[in-house]
C-alpha cells in the first residue's frame, strides 16, 4: 500500500458534525414548534422553503448575475482555461463553466448546485493582484468548495435561518389577525421561538462556514501540492481587502458568504459573526500541510 | 462522495491506477496497423510539489530507468508548474511502458500519487505530426491528442485513433476532459 500524503483534520471534522447535528435538533425542534401552535404557518415554510430551493437551484446563474459575471470561452481566457483544465484533471472533476467578473476587488467564488452544474468566478481585479501560482492556488480553493459540494450544504444549513428571519418580519401581519384567544398565544410562541431560532441558526450557519473555509483551504492546497501559494494569495488579498473603504464593500454583503476572502472590513465584524476564518488560522493550517508535503 | 463526506468537507484526493498502462503495447500495434509509427517516446507528467520530498523520489526514479543503456531519459518543466520526465526506448513499447509504471510507481509510493496527471505514449502520425496517447491516472482512460501548428488539435485523427484503440485500451467517454496538453516533450 502506497502511503498518502494526504491527512484529513479530525478536529475539524468533528467540529463541523458537530454543528451540523446542532443545526439538524434546531431543525426538528423548529419544526415540531410550528405544526404544535401553528397552522397557518405552515404556508410560510411551503414559501421560505421553494425561495431556498430556488436559489439553491439556480445557484450558478443567480451568483454570476449578481456580479455581473460574463462567462468566459477557453479562447477569450486561455491561460485561466488551461489552469483550470489543469486542476480538474489532477481532482477528477468534471470542469466548472468559468467567468469573469469586472471589478477591482480583488476576489474569486465557486457556485452551483452539483459539480456538474457549477461555476467559478474571478474578479479582474485578482487577476491582476496575483501572479500565476498564487492565482492556481486560489482556483483550487474554489474547486474544492465545488468539490465539496460547499453550496448545498450551506443552502441546506441557512434555510432555517431564513425561515426564522421571515417569521419574525413578517408574522405581526400573518398571526395579528387571528381573532380568538389561542392562535393569539400559539402565534406569540412562534414568535418568540422564531427570535431564538435565528439567533441560534445564524451563529451555528456562519461558524459552519468558516469549517467549510479551512476545509476547502486544505483541500486546494493538497490539489495543486503547493499550499504557500495560496497562503500568500490570502495574505496579498487580505491586506487588500482591509485597505479598501467599506462603503464600495457594502454592495456585494449578500454573496460574501461564497467568496474567497470576506468583502467586510475585518474590524467591523467580530469572529464569531464572520464568514470566514481569521487570516492567522488559514495561514497557520496551510503552514502544517507545507511541513507534511515536505516530509521524506 | 457519500452523504457523510458532504456533512464533513472531506473530499479525499483520487488516487491514481497505475496497471493500466500496461495495455499500451496492445494499442500500438492496432494504430502500427493504420498508418502511424510508434516513435519510441513516452513521458509523465506530475506536479511540482513544495519542498524536496517530491524531487528526491523522482531522482530515484530516473536513476532506475537509467540502469538500463537503452534507454535516454530527459526533465523539462511547463508553463504550468508541472514536471515531465520522457523516457525514449526506440521500437520497444513494452520496455517503454515498464519504464513509465516505475516512474509513476516510484512517485505513487513516496505518497505523490495525487499528483501525478498523465502519462503520454508518442505516435508518429501518417502526416508526419505526433500523436500522444495520453493516459489519465485519476480517470484510468486513454485519450488521443493530436497538435497541429499554431495551438490547434487536429480533432479528426483524434476521433479516428479513439475508434481504432477503442478495443485495447478504455478510453475516456467525456470529450471535455480530453486536455489539450500544449508544449509536452515530443508533442509539438
Amino acid at each position: 500500500m502506497a502511503r498518502s500524503r494526504f491527512r484529513s483534520d479530525r478536529g475539524l471534522q468533528l467540529r463541523m458534525g458537530g454543528v451540523s447535528f446542532g443545526l439538524g435538533l434546531l431543525y426538528v425542534a423548529f419544526g415540531a414548534v410550528l405544526i404544535y401552535a401553528s397552522g397557518s404557518a405552515i404556508i410560510g415554510f411551503v414559501i421560505v422553503a421553494g425561495m431556498a430551493w430556488g436559489q439553491w437551484y439556480f445557484s450558478d446563474t443567480l451568483a454570476l448575475k449578481s456580479m455581473r459575471a460574463k462567462v468566459v470561452e477557453p479562447h477569450q481566457a486561455p491561460e485561466l482555461h488551461a489552469m483550470i483544465d489543469r486542476l480538474c484533471a489532477l481532482a477528477d472533476m468534471p470542469k466548472p463553466r468559468v467567468a469573469v467578473a469586472v471589478t477591482d476587488l480583488p476576489n474569486a467564488f465557486a457556485t452551483g448546485r452539483t459539480p456538474n452544474h457549477s461555476a467559478v468566478c474571478v474578479t479582474t481585479g485578482i487577476l491582476q493582484r496575483l501572479d500565476a501560482d498564487e492565482l492556481e492556488g486560489v482556483l483550487a480553493h474554489e474547486l474544492a468548495h465545488v468539490a465539496n459540494r460547499d453550496v448545498t450544504v450551506m443552502t441546506v444549513a441557512s434555510t432555517l435561518g431564513l425561515l426564522a428571519g421571515f417569521i419574525t418580519r413578517w408574522g405581526m401581519y400573518l398571526g395579528g389577525r387571528s381573532r380568538d384567544r389561542n392562535g393569539a398565544v400559539g402565534f406569540l410562541i412562534v414568535f418568540v421561538v422564531s427570535i431564538v431560532v435565528y439567533a441560534i441558526s445564524f451563529l451555528l450557519t456562519r461558524s459552519l462556514s468558516r469549517y467549510r473555509e479551512l476545509s476547502a483551504d486544505r483541500s486546494g492546497a493538497y490539489i495543486t501540492g503547493r499550499p504557500s501559494q495560496l497562503a500568500s494569495a490570502l495574505q496579498k488579498i487580505s491586506g487588500d481587502m482591509a485597505s479598501i473603504p467599506s462603503r464600495d464593500l457594502r454592495d456585494t454583503g449578500a454573496v460574501s458568504a461564497f467568496f474567497f476572502a470576506p468583502a467586510l472590513n475585518r474590524d467591523s465584524v467580530t469572529a464569531m459573526f464572520s464568514t470566514h476564518p481569521p487570516l492567522e488560522k488559514r495561514l497557520a493550517q496551510l503552514a502544517q500541510i507545507s511541513a507534511e508535503l515536505g516530509e521524506r | 462522495m457519500g452523504f457523510l463526506d458532504a456533512i464533513l468537507g472531506r473530499s479525499k484526493p483520487p488516487q491514481a491506477d497505475l496497471d493500466v498502462l500496461f495495455q499500451v503495447p496492445q494499442a500500438v500495434l492496432s494504430l502500427e496497423a493504420h498508418g502511424f509509427t510508434f516513435s519510441g517516446s513516452g513521458a509523465v507528467c506530475f506536479r511540482d510539489v513544495e519542498g524536496t520530498a517530491d524531487n528526491a523520489s523522482v531522482d530515484e526514479a530516473e536513476q532506475l530507468v537509467r540502469l538500463d543503456a537503452t534507454a535516454t531519459v530527459e526533465r523539462s518543466d511547463d508553463d504550468f508548474g508541472f514536471h515531465w520526465l520522457s523516457v525514449t526506448r526506440p521500437g520497444d513499447a513494452p520496455g517503454l511502458c515498464t519504464d513509465l509504471h516505475a516512474v509513476n510507481s516510484g512517485l505513487a509510493d513516496a505518497g505523490f500519487s495525487s499528483a501525478l496527471l498523465c502519462s503520454t505514449v508518442v505516435m508518429t502520425r501518417p502526416d508526419g505530426g505526433p500523436l500522444g496517447l495520453v493516459y489519465l491516472f485519476k480517470r484510468g482512460t486513454f485519450y488521443p491528442f493530436a497538435p497541429l501548428a499554431g495551438q490547434k488539435r487536429d480533432n479528426a485523427v483524434e476521433l479516428q485513433v479513439r475508434g481504432v484503440v477503442a478495443n485495447d485500451v478504455p478510453v475516456e467517454s467525456d470529450l471535455s476532459r480530453w486536455l489539450a496538453l500544449w508544449g509536452a516533450p515530443h508533442l509539438t
